[in-house]
């Protein structure tokens, strides 16, 4: 091989694993959709405010415990389900990028749940209080967000663009049928929040099962008072729930739902038929509230994928999606000041 | 000319399984944050593969503390000398270096340190939003740079092998090359 061969060998060894190693870094494809994609354009719909969550921006934060009543032992070997109380915290939030936005009875509202084990693992669980979610992949998520996006003119969404986005995905037509046909509660006491997605419960026989799960709650259902509401309060939602939980503690039943073979895992747009077998395995009781400005429960990532032995993610791409963009927004807003929030501590302490 | 002396077998066996787990992490390092179908896999295998490093490492530096190194050639000038144990020296200072701050990181964000199974680590440091923040950009940043040393290394060893002729990877080799003057 001559001198120049050779060189040239040298060089194409070097360039060739460095162009690799940008390639994979995403360097080469800069309008792929990725997490920072991702994220950017939440950032955009919803306005940048620095510190906040890209998404469900505007929350309180809670804690409390969980007991288990053991019937979830059955299905999965995680220690959360055997007998007895593991403390939580979590955080009650509205869907949308904006932190100080008024509260809407149609916003979707969430749970999340942080479920401090024993033995120093942990459970977090994201839970939202629709019965489906509208998209079944991360595409259908970033074109959802720019058909849903306020148009420039009159500030609300683009009817055609939102047309044109139900005409492509049929899929997410029918899961925003099912969510509107679901009649809206007072607030978030009396709200149930599901799982959405499909994740595997492993018990410790090893058997495997599809599961989705609910947190039930335990107060009464009452219907939203659009008559009665006071239009003036921007933070509604919240002050009800704070002088819930104030009044006595607030619960909810963690029921899983078992799947069956023909039910799909990968799709969150598509509900199971009711007729599957339900399970409840015990009590989230929730006794305090606490504002942001001073609950470590800011600046805690509800990835639903940080899950304890014996619970599994399924193949229901949402999944990954979710834990990558909100490593992306959780890395964003920690290294950003922080502005107090909407619900503040005067709001908690009331 | 005359093969020139190798490294102990354990130390080559070290280097080599060590080169394959850095190359590896890098590459699932640097996808995993540009992938939303993937991240949740590729996280799962970077966190106990980078403990898996640090561990290594640990054994390494012990190795290397512990055997008498051959010389360099005759081939490498003192400038040469002087950057080869250079990198050296930034190699393990990374290979230590990334994992802790990876495992620091996580701790600051309070994250589950999860290996595998309901094996996790406990945190190393205090729950801290700005401590995270910056460890995670110093992750990035030394990660980058560990890239740069291997590149660096490898086109040193390459120019050598290739243009000097002078044999260099055999010292690190796993293979024996058969000299070729032996066989005339």
């Amino acid at each position: 091989m001559g001198l120049i061969m050779r060189v040239t060998l040298i060089g194409v060894v070097l360039a060739g694993i460095a162009g690799l190693f940008l390639y994979a870094g995403g360097w080469f494809t800069p309008h792929a959709l990725s997490p920072a994609l991702m994220i950017n354009t939440l950032e955009q719909t919803g306005g940048l405010h620095p510190g906040f969550r890209r998404n469900h921006a505007k929350g309180v934060c809670i804690s409390g415990y969980f007991e288990s009543n053991g019937r979830g032992v059955a299905l999965s070997k995680a220690t959360v389900f055997l007998p007895g109380r593991v403390p939580v915290i979590g955080r009650f939030a509205l869907a949308g990028g904006q932190p100080y936005a008024a509260d809407a009875p149609q916003t979707v509202r969430s749970l999340a749940i942080l479920f401090k084990l024993p033995d120093g693992e942990e459970w977090r669980t994201g839970m939202n209080n629709i019965p489906v979610f509208p998209v079944n992949s991360a595409q259908g998520f970033y074109e959802l967000l720019q058909a849903s996006a306020p148009d420039h003119a009159t500030g609300k969404p683009d009817p055609v663009k939102m047309n044109a986005f139900l005409t492509r995905h049929p899929e997410s037509a029918k899961a925003m049928q099912l969510i509107h046909s679901q009649p809206v509660s007072s607030g978030f006491a009396d709200s149930a929040y599901n799982s959405l997605n499909a994740f595997h419960f492993i018990n410790a026989q090893g058997a495997v099962v599809p599961v989705r799960w609910s947190m039930v709650p335990a107060q009464p259902f009452e219907p939203f008072d659009m008559a009665a509401a006071r239009r003036s309060d921007t933070n509604q939602l919240f002050d009800a729930l704070i002088a819930g939980i104030h009044g006595r503690p607030l619960q909810w039943h963690l029921v899983i739902t078992v799947g069956e073979p023909a039910d799909p895992t990968d799709d969150a747009t598509i509900p199971w038929p009711a007729s599957r077998q339900q399970v409840d395995v015990g009590t989230l009781t929730i006794e305090r509230v606490e504002s942001e400005d001073t609950s470590p429960a800011r600046d805690i990532n509800f990835d639903p994928l940080m899950l304890p032995d014996g619970i599994a993610s399924s193949d229901d791409p949402l999944l990954s999606a979710r834990s990558a963009a909100y490593a992306q927004s959780f890395t964003r807003r920690e290294s950003e000041p922080k502005a107090p929030s909407a619900v503040s501590t005067a709001e908690t302490g009331k | 000319m005359a093969n020139p002396a190798q490294f102990t077998l354990l130390s080559r066996i070290l280097h080599w399984l060590m080169a394959a787990m850095l190359l590896a992490m890098l590459f699932i390092g640097v996808s995993m944050v540009a992938s939303l179908g993937n991240y949740h896999r590729l996280v799962a295998i970077h966190r106990p593969l980078g403990i898996m490093i640090l561990i290594l490492a640990a054994i390494r530096l012990v190795n290397r503390m512990f055997t008498t190194l051959p010389p360099f050639p005759p081939t490498m000038s003192q400038r040469e000398r002087f950057f080869a144990s250079a990198s050296e020296r930034l190699l393990y200072t990374l290979m230590f270096a990334l994992p802790l701050v990876g495992w620091g990181m996580l701790s600051a964000g309070h994250y589950p340190i999860v290996m595998f199974g309901p094996v996790h680590l406990p945190p190393i440091l205090p729950a801290d939003p700005m401590l995270y923040a910056a460890l995670r950009k110093t992750h990035t940043v030394l990660a980058y740079l560990l890239f740069a040393t291997f590149l660096f290394h490898l086109s040193t060893v390459l120019f050598h092998t290739l243009i000097i002729r002078d044999r260099l990877l055999h010292r690190m080799a796993l293979w024996s090359f058969r000299s070729r003057k032996g066989k005339t």
